[in-house]
């Protein structure tokens, strides 16, 4: 009979560590054996491709992608503020047209309304939106309604004591929202509205939905493009590295956004009783 | 008579949703009067101050200040509030702007003054609470007795009628306690008219004119200060006084 082993408890934490490294090294060495480098190589990191893609991938989609996250985004602010303040009205009919608004575009997927932007109105009623407009309209339509329900939540976390000041100095409910609540509101929101800039950037690549010019093209849209072209998945690599370089500071400015506001995060949307009269 | 009266509240009353907080109150406060409000914690002192500016909207009776009934459905309730100042115990400074904005902000906002006027007058308040040096600090980096002397200085760069304060320094650590009476002090001998809810009863002592004693949402004695802390004529005064007077013992004091 062999003696049980005691270890302290030190000593286990060491052995299961030791385990859990080794588990890792195994299953990296048979993928790395299994894996036919040749081909990977060949699919993802054909460098003849990669480097016919520049500078068009920067210049074109890289910039594009940007533009249109930048208009979607923005349109969806002017969008959101109004739509927070209908939300927080003391007039029911207007909750309940923001309620609507923002349960309905949460709820959709935003490729239909894509699709109806793109294809369904032009259809319908012999419009013709320009790219620009098609975008602007889709993503902003659809972040809005995200953005809405974050800045009603900014606003709602913005103490009392705040407004309470400012009326007893004679501001007026109006006044008070715009001087006082709003920019306080403005500040506790800004990292969760960076993360809506995220999410806006990526659903960006629905536009490759619609039929673009090549100078209209943004990343999704112009990696699928040379896929077809080279069957080569260098293309896709490439643009998902360049949504990375947009995205990976902007989670990194949220998350400094965050810290800077002392932590003070959007509350939950019944803590305060804040109303907008109408 | 009129114009020695600025704030006639009659029969008022208040309740939030089944609870009665205030059951009736009457109180006259003439010009350049302090007055001193004290009782135990959910009399009913706060809503009673927040119903002279109408912070809080009471159920019925009256509230005149300045001539002007408040109660009334038509009154300008933003006109009246620009000359009654409030001092809140959370301070409740604009946490966004600078010491030197948050005393000009409703200058310039409300009374439209122009921006080198007002910062002459929030220079003139700020000088007079003792932070001249503070005006470009940030609410957060003051100390909570600063931060009510600015919260006063914001009040009195309006030209206030009246100055209202809830308890101004019961969330400050003791040793920050006197700068603010001390203001508060200054105020009153300057003539200025205040209705101060505290629990200082030195200050009261020494500085009201006269001072009501609330409980359950009534008035329950009212007088001279000497009389009310000094000689009060109720039991419940008494047992209250006791209770604040000496914590520890928690017997009455003759
Ligand atoms: N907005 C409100 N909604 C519901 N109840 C309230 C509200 N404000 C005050 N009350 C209640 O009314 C009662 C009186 O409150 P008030 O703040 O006037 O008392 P207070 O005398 O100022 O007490 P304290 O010394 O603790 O400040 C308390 O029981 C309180 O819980
Ligand atoms: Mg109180």
């Amino acid at each position: 009979m062999v003696s049980p082993v005691r270890m302290s408890r030190r000593r286990r934490g060491q052995v299961i560590r030791g385990v859990q490294y080794a588990v890792l090294v195994a299953v990296a060495v048979t993928l790395a054996l299994l894996a036919d480098w040749q081909e990977i190589a060949r699919a993802f990191f054909n460098l003849p491709v990669a480097a016919a893609q520049f500078p068009s991938i920067i210049t074109t989609a890289l910039v594009n992608t940007a533009v249109y996250s930048v208009l979607g985004f923005c349109f969806g602010l002017v969008l959101a503020v109004p739509l927070a303040l209908m939300k927080l009205s003391s007039v029911p009919p207007y909750r309940w047209i923001a309620t609507v608004y923002v349960e309905f575009f949460r709820g959709v997927p935003a490729l239909l309304v894509f699709v109806t932007f793109g294809f369904g109105v032009p259809l319908a009623f012999q419009l013709r939106f320009d790219i620009y407009s098609t975008v602007m309209l889709s993503l902003g339509l659809v972040g809005a309604a995200y953005m809405a329900e974050t800045i009603r939540a900014g606003i709602q976390a913005v103490d009392t004591g705040q407004v309470e000041a400012a009326r007893s100095l004679g501001m007026s409910h109006g006044r008070t929202m715009v001087t006082i609540v709003i920019p306080q509101a403005f500040r506790i929101v800004l990292p969760p509205l960076t993360n809506e800039l995220i999410l806006l950037t990526k659903d960006s690549s629905l536009i490759y939905l619609l039929g673009l010019a090549t100078s209209q093209y943004e990343l999704a849209k112009f990696a699928r493009d040379v896929l077809n072209t080279t069957a080569s998945m260098t293309p896709l690599l490439l643009a998902g590295l360049c949504y990375l370089i947009i995205t990976v500071p902007l989670s990194h400015l949220s998350r400094y956004l965050e810290r800077r506001t002392g932590g003070r995060t959007v509350g939950t949307p019944e803590s305060t009783g804040i109303e907008v009269e109408a | 008579m009129t114009d020695e009266r600025i704030v006639s509240l009659e029969r008022l009353t208040k309740s939030f949703g089944s609870l009665a907080v205030l059951r009736g109150i009457d109180l006259t406060v003439d010009r350049g009067q302090v007055i001193c409000i004290i009782g135990p914690s959910g009399s009913g002192k706060t809503t009673l101050l927040r119903c002279i500016n109408l912070l809080e909207q009471p159920d019925s009776g009256r509230v005149v200040v300045d001539g002007a009934e408040l109660t009334d459905p038509d009154a300008d309730i933003d006109k009246a509030r620009r000359t009654i100042g409030m001092v809140f115990q959370a301070f409740n400074l604009f946490r966004h702007l600078s010491v030197l904005d948050n005393v000009t902000v409703a200058q310039r906002k409300v009374l439209k003054r122009g921006r080198t006027d007002a910062i002459e007058v929030a220079r003139a308040n700020l000088a007079k609470v003792g932070l001249s040096d503070k005006e470009d600090a940030m609410p957060v980096q003051l100390s909570g007795g600063q931060q009510q002397r600015v919260a006063i200085a914001r009040a009195l760069a309006m030209d206030p009628h009246l100055m209202l304060f809830d308890e101004p320094t019961s969330a400050l650590d003791p040793e920050l306690v006197g700068d603010v009476l001390a203001v508060m002090r200054e105020l009153a001998d300057e003539g200025m008219t205040m209705v101060v809810v505290t629990h200082e009863m030195q200050f009261a002592r020494e500085v009201a004119d006269e001072v009501l004693f609330m409980d359950a949402g009534i008035v329950v004695e009212q007088g001279p200060a000497d009389q009310v802390i000094g000689d009060p004529t109720h039991e419940r005064t008494r047992t209250f006084l006791a209770r604040v007077l000496n914590p520890a013992q928690g017997k009455p004091v003759p």
